[in-house]
């Protein structure tokens, strides 16, 4: 199922697991499979954060085998356009219909920090070179045999970023060129998601907002610190540490995830929760944020 | 030395679509030397311009672009003309292009693309500034180059991993997007952005050897 067929109907729900260090994927599957039923789709994420992984395209194909809706993130740190447009012919043949198309992190941010980053296409070429597909020619404009693919094509935005003007017109470039909805950088600030939404409604695509679980007071200092586009306010900060039995296990981090859920909704299309790990705490998250 | 190829004409004219009035202002290097710059490469665009309905409000040479110092003191005497017009046009390597964009406060077209540096970053080597892609990028960037202002070469706008302004390889580093951002919003051309998907001709990289050799510093041979 196309996520693009959800939009007009409901809510749209996404998780997303990232494949095991090995190639024994049954575990990871089977966390996933917690989830069945609880969410619409499955992000698969592509060697993450730049750190060697299992493959996202067979754990795609994997997910697809036993009834879970994937969605094949494909960034473009680690092929060129000859294996990009390849691995998305595959995928349509393994009857993967959405894709999440992005640039990826340096390499320099993994655990090969000595690989060739390769970046030949960049998520806003990517989503042209994906398009060209679905024309039935590719990049070199080289007709393919057969019924050309067709996939429900997803982009990132960073709505907290400052300043994010860049983001609103990186997001409309990709809006221009093909995307079909966006999943956001993880969301603590609705004000500003708010104010950026208002400018991003005219594109007319579904946005999809991030949820990271908050897993402690570090995970928050070290985000703010470190990652783009995003930052958890004091007193969410605050909040973490007031109970420290209660963080520990979690229970603050999915109580403010599901408050965080619960003031995004009459703003956005869907929800996309990175739970890192916890995957067994997502269906809680969505319990309590009444979807 | 460093290789340049003038752009074709028709490309040149797209880059100055909605220019009425340009001063033009050349190399009298490298770019003489490939006959993409020095006096007699300015007066023919001059005239071939001149044809079409953009109005040339004055042409300089300069001796080396890719010394900045040498563009602002040339430039600084020619400061009334350029404020009339629209935009500049640069006859030069990339690097020149980046100098002189760094200097004046009015739009830079690059007419060239670089294809050889040669081992040379011109005499403005306080860092990298051109990689030689074949297919100057200059035009729709503000005269600030993505392939080597970018830590990915990105050619479509920021990753969206720059934090506080700087890239997330290195926190001492500039985003190189961001810079290209705020200087476009400063000369009023954001639409830039938006304005193409770019994808990299790599097959541009590898010019032809004899187009190589066309230097009067070939001498290893």
């Amino acid at each position: 199922m196309k996520l693009t067929e959800l939009f007009p109907k409901k809510f749209v729900v996404t998780s997303e697991i990232g494949p095991p260090k090995g190639w024994q994927i049954e575990k990871c599957l089977n966390e996933a499979e917690h989830l069945k039923g609880k969410v619409d789709a499955m992000n698969v994420t592509d060697n993450q954060s730049s750190v060697m992984r299992f493959g996202s395209l067979a754990t795609c194909h994997f997910l697809k085998d036993r009834g879970m809706e994937p969605v094949f993130q494909v960034a473009c740190r680690d092929r060129n356009r000859i294996a990009l447009q390849s691995d998305i012919l595959s995928a349509a043949a393994f009857g993967i219909e959405n894709l999440l198309l992005l640039t990826g992190d340096h390499t320099t941010l993994g655990d090969h920090k000595d690989a060739k980053p390769v970046f030949d296409l960049d998520a806003v070429s990517l989503i042209y070179a994906v398009k060209k597909l679905e024309e039935g020619v590719d990049l070199a404009g080289n007709k393919l045999d057969g019924v050309p693919p067709k996939f429900s094509i997803g982009a990132v935005v960073s709505p907290c970023s400052d300043p994010v003007e860049p983001q609103l017109i990186k997001m409309e470039k990709k809006v221009k060129t093909g995307a079909e909805f966006f999943q956001t950088q993880a969301i603590y600030e609705v004000e500003k998601f708010v104010k950026f939404m208002e400018k991003a409604k005219q594109f007319g695509v579904p946005v999809m907002a991030g949820i990271v679980i908050l897993k402690s007071v570090g995970m928050a200092k070290y985000m703010n610190e470190n990652v783009a586009g995003v930052y958890v306010p004091d007193n969410l900060i605050e909040e973490l540490k007031k109970d420290k039995e209660k963080t520990k296990s979690g229970q603050t981090g999915i109580e403010i995830a599901a408050r965080l859920i619960k003031e995004l909704k009459p703003y956005c299309q869907g929800i996309h929760i990175m739970p890192l790990g916890w995957d067994d705490k997502v269906p809680k998250i969505l319990e309590l944020a009444g979807l | 030395m460093i290789v340049s190829q003038q752009k074709p004409f028709e490309e040149i004219l797209k880059m100055l679509e909605s220019e009425k009035s340009i001063f033009i202002v050349g190399c009298n290097g490298c770019a003489e030397v490939c006959e993409t710059g020095g006096e007699k490469a300015c007066s023919e665009l001059k005239k071939k311009l001149e044809e079409t309905k953009i109005k040339v409000n004055g042409c300089t040479t300069v001796d080396f672009m890719c010394n900045k110092l040498l563009v602002a003191l040339k430039i600084s005497r020619y400061k009334e003309k350029i404020d009339k017009v629209d935009s500049v046009i640069a006859l030069t390597c990339g690097i020149g292009v980046q100098s002189l964009a760094s200097v004046v406060d009015k739009y830079v077209h690059p007419a060239n693309n670089t294809v050889s540096l040669g081992g040379f970053q011109g005499t403005w080597p306080s860092a990298e500034r051109c990689a030689q892609c074949g297919e100057c990028v200059l035009d729709l960037t503000g005269g600030i180059c993505p392939i080597t202002n970018c830590s990915k070469s990105l050619l479509n706008g920021s990753c969206g991993g720059a934090k506080n302004g700087k890239c997330e390889i290195d926190k001492e580093l500039d985003c190189g997007w961001e810079n290209i951002y705020n200087r476009l919003k400063k000369l009023n051309k954001l639409e830039n952005l938006q304005k193409q998907v770019k994808l990299r001709d790599y097959s541009k990289m590898f010019p032809k050897a004899e187009l190589r050799k066309t230097t009067f510093y070939d001498v290893e041979k």
